[in-house]
C-alpha cells in the first residue's frame, strides 16, 4: 500500500469525476456554510421516512418534485409468507404508514407483492433508475452502492429526507476527495467483497472520514457492475461519505434497455454526456492510495466492526499489536465474539449463514453461491437464510434453475428484503451463535441481540454452509 | 428547535471508542413513526439486561454521573445514517456530545436536531475522563458564541469548530428546512438552467 497526501493543492488544471458531478448540482453556496445541492433521485423506505412525512404535514406543505422520489418496503418485512399480512404489529404499522404516505403525497410505491419491490439499493440499479452523473440520496447509509455507476450517492438522515421531499435539495459540506487505486489483477476466487474488507482493514473504519472516494485502476475496470456495487456499498464502512467509479462500457451495457434508462435519441444524448464523466489526467485528489490487487486474499472479520478483518488463514492480532487507546474496545469486541487474541479462526464451527443484503444479494452472488454448493450438501449444524435482494433477483434465480440446485443441497430460498442484515424482522441470529454473513456490518447486536457476525464474500459463505465451519473455499 | 447559547453542566463519561449507531439505538427500536420516546432506549443493550432491568455497571445507571453533556471516546456515531441515534441522545436530555472524532453523518444529524457535537483534542478528552474519575461532579462549560469548551476542574479551555451557518441556526433555533423553503426561487432557476437534465 502506498499513500500520497495533498498532492499539489494549487493544481487546478483538471477536475475529478466527483468535482464534475458535484459542480453540476450546486444550486447555491451558503457563505461559510454548506452547499445547497440539487438531488436527482430520492429513494425512500419505511424506517427512516415516517417522521419526515409527518414534518411535511406539520408544515402544511406538499412534496416539491413527486416524480423524483420512489418508495419501497424492505427493512422490516418478513422473508416468508409476504402474501399474508405482516404478523409483527409495529412492522405492519410502519409499512402501512409508508403506503399511506405514498398515496397522500402522490408518490410511486413498490410495496409488498409488487414485482419491483426489493431492497432499495438493489431495485434502483436493476431498473435503470440509477444513472451516471446523478445525485442520489436515501435515508440509508449504504446508498453509496449507487456510486458504482459514477453517481454521487450518499445516505442521509430523516431531517434531510424531509429537506429533499420539501425542496429537492440537501445542504452538504463539500467532502475532500480521495482516489483508491487497485492495480494489477485479483486472484482466482477473490471477490470485490474481499477487496472491500481488505481495504477497510488497511485503512481502518474511520480511515476515509470526510472523504468521497473514487475507485480506479486495472482491477476496478475488470469488475462487473454487480461487483462494483458491492465495493461502493462498503465505502461507508471506512467512514467515507460515498464511493464512486467512472462509468465505462461495463456501465453502459448494464444500463441499456433497463426500464428507466433513456431510450432512442435520448440514450445517445445521455451516452455522450456520460462519457465525459471521468477524472481528468491532471486532476488532483486530496489523498491518493494504491493497493496491489494481487496481494488480496479471501477475507473474514473476527471483531465487531468491518475494519476488524483478516485473511481467512491469518490469526487475530495479539493485544501487543493494538494501540494503547484501542485496547479496551479490542478486548470488549473479542469478548463479545467469544474469540481470543492471537487465535486462528479457520476450522471454527459456525451456526448460521446469511446470503443476502444490498451488499451481496444480487443475481451474481446467488450464482457464485450455487455454483459452489452444487452437488454438495448443507452441513447439518448450519441454518442458512438465502434472501434475494429483490423480486427480480428471485425471479431470475428461478429462471436459471438455481433454486433447484439449492433445494437439492438442502437449502431453501426465501423472499426478498433486508432480513438478517439488520434483523428488524424475524430473521434474528440467536445470542451467542456464529453467523457467516455476506452483509455489511458485524456490529454488536446487528443481526440479533448477542449475535456474533463474521462478514465474508458469497463464496466464503457457501464454503461455510457446506462445511459447517470457516474454511477456505 | 430550542435556541442554544451556553451550557455549564456536569457530564457523563463514556470512554469507549467507535461507539456505533447500533449501540446508541439498537435496530429493534426503530419501528416508531414519531420522533418521541427514543431516549428511553438510548444504549439499550448496554443499559438493560435481558429482563429489561438496568445493568448496575453501565454509566447511565450510575446516579453519581449525570448532566446535559455526554463525553465519549474517539469516532463516536459511526455506522448507520439513522437519525434515531440523534433523537435518542436528544431525547435522553443530552444537548452536547464531546469526542475527539465524530462520524460525518452523525455530526450532521446531531446538528439538525439542535445537539452540538464538540470536537476536542485527544489530550483534552483524556483529561475530561480523568477529571470525572477524580470528581464525578466535575463540570464543563460550552460556549457556542465564543466557540469554546472549558474543563472547569482544570480550568483548561479549547476552541472548537463550527461553520457560521450552523452556528447561526443553533443560536436562532432555526432548521435547514426553514432555510430551504425560503429559497425556492433559486431552486427553480437551477432547474431551468442546469447543465444536464435527467
Ligand atoms: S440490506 Fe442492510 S444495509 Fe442494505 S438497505 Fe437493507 S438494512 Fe440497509
Amino acid at each position: 500500500m502506498s499513500t500520497i497526501e495533498n498532492i499539489s493543492q494549487n493544481n487546478q488544471k483538471g477536475r475529478t469525476l466527483f468535482d464534475k458531478v458535484w459542480d453540476a448540482h450546486v444550486v447555491a453556496t451558503v457563505e461559510d456554510g454548506p452547499t445547497q445541492l440539487y438531488i436527482d433521485r430520492h429513494l425512500c423506505h419505511e424506517v427512516t421516512s415516517p417522521q419526515a412525512f409527518a414534518g411535511l404535514r406539520e408544515r402544511g406543505i406538499k412534496v416539491f418534485r413527486p416524480n423524483q422520489t420512489i418508495l419501497t418496503a424492505d427493512h422490516n418485512i418478513p422473508t416468508m409468507g409476504q402474501d399474508k399480512p405482516i404478523r409483527d404489529e409495529v412492522s405492519r404499522f410502519q409499512v402501512d404508514t409508508l403506503a399511506r404516505n405514498a398515496k397522500d403525497f402522490g408518490l410511486t410505491y413498490y410495496g409488498l407483492k409488487n414485482t419491483k419491490n426489493g431492497i432499495v439499493h438493489v431495485i434502483g440499479p436493476e431498473n435503470g433508475y440509477t444513472q451516471p452523473g446523478m445525485t442520489i440520496v436515501c435515508g440509508d447509509s449504504h446508498t453509496s452502492t449507487h456510486g458504482a455507476f459514477g453517481a454521487i450517492a450518499f445516505g442521509i438522515g430523516t431531517s434531510e429526507v424531509e429537506m429533499v421531499l420539501s425542496s429537492q435539495c440537501v445542504l452538504q459540506t463539500r467532502p475532500k476527495t480521495m482516489r483508491i487505486n487497485f492495480e494489477g489483477k485479483l486472484n482466482e476466487g477473490v471477490s470485490s467483497k474481499d477487496m472491500a474488507l481488505y481495504m477497510i482493514w488497511k485503512l481502518t473504519m474511520g480511515g476515509a472520514t470526510g472523504y468521497f472516494v473514487e475507485y480506479a485502476g486495472e482491477a476496478i475496470r475488470n469488475l462487473s457492475m454487480e461487483e462494483r456495487m458491492t465495493l461502493c456499498n462498503l465505502s461507508i464502512e471506512m467512514g467515507a461519505r460515498g464511493g464512486l467509479i467512472a462509468p465505462d462500457d461495463t456501465t453502459f451495457n448494464y444500463l441499456k434497455d433497463r426500464e428507466f434508462a433513456p431510450k432512442g435519441e435520448k440514450w445517445d444524448e445521455a451516452l455522450a454526456y456520460w462519457k465525459t464523466l471521468k477524472s481528468d489526467d491532471e486532476a488532483a485528489f486530496d489523498k491518493e492510495i494504491t493497493f496491489d490487487a494481487s496481494e488480496i486474499k479471501q477475507m473474514i472479520t473476527y471483531g465487531t466492526n468491518p475494519g476488524m478483518g483478516m485473511p481467512i488463514d491469518d490469526t487475530i492480532p495479539t493485544l501487543e499489536e493494538i494501540e494503547p487507546s484501542g485496547k479496551i474496545s479490542f478486548e470488549k469486541s473479542l469478548n463479545y465474539m467469544g474469540f481470543k487474541a492471537g487465535e486462528k479462526l479457520e476450522g471454527k464451527s459456525i451456526d448460521y449463514v446469511f446470503l443476502g443484503s444490498c451488499t451481496n444479494g444480487r443475481i451474481e452472488d446467488f450464482r457464485i453461491f450455487t455454483n459452489y454448493i452444487k452437488g454438495k450438501k448443507k452441513a447439518n449444524n448450519v441454518t442458512a437464510w438465502l434472501v434475494p435482494g429483490s423480486w427480480q433477483v428471485r425471479k431470475q434465480i428461478k429462471e436459471e434453475g438455481l433454486d433447484k440446485v439449492l433445494e437439492d443441497a438442502g437449502f431453501e430460498l426465501r423472499e426478498p428484503g433486508c432480513s438478517a442484515c439488520l434483523a428488524m424482522n424475524d430473521d434474528k441470529v440467536p445470542a451467542g451463535m456464529y453467523a457467516v454473513s455476506t452483509s455489511n456490518r458485524n456490529f454488536e447486536g446487528r443481526q440479533g441481540q448477542g449475535a456474533r457476525t463474521i462478514l465474508a464474500s458469497p463464496l466464503v459463505a457457501a464454503a461455510a454452509a457446506v462445511n459447517g465451519k470457516i474454511t477456505i473455499p | 428547535m430550542e435556541k442554544f447559547i451556553t451550557i455549564t453542566s456536569t457530564y457523563v463519561p463514556l470512554p469507549i471508542e467507535n461507539v456505533d449507531t447500533d449501540q446508541i439505538i439498537p435496530a429493534r427500536f426503530l419501528k416508531a413513526t414519531t420522533r418521541d420516546g427514543f431516549g428511553d432506549n438510548l444504549f439499550a443493550d448496554w443499559r438493560y439486561d435481558k429482563e429489561g432491568k438496568p445493568k448496575a455497571d453501565f454509566i447511565l445507571n450510575n446516579s453519581t454521573y449525570s448532566g446535559e453533556v455526554l463525553v465519549a471516546g474517539k469516532n463516536f456515531g459511526s455506522g448507520s445514517s439513522r437519525e434515531h441515534a440523534a433523537w435518542a441522545i436528544g431525547g435522553y436530555g443530552f444537548k452536547v456530545v464531546v469526542s475527539s472524532f465524530f462520524a460525518d453523518i452523525f455530526r450532521n444529524n446531531a446538528l439538525n436536531n439542535g445537539i452540538l457535537p464538540v470536537v476536542v483534542s485527544d489530550s483534552f478528552l483524556a483529561e475530561l475522563f480523568e477529571s470525572s474519575n477524580v470528581n464525578p461532579q466535575s463540570t464543563v462549560t460550552v460556549n457556542l458564541i465564543e466557540q469554546t469548551i472549558t474543563n472547569n476542574e482544570t480550568g483548561k479551555s479549547e476552541s472548537f469548530e463550527i461553520n457560521s451557518y450552523k452556528k447561526d441556526c443553533l443560536l436562532r433555533g432555526l432548521d435547514d428546512i426553514d432555510f430551504l423553503l425560503s429559497n425556492k426561487d433559486k431552486i427553480e432557476e437551477y432547474e431551468r438552467n442546469r447543465p444536464y437534465t435527467y
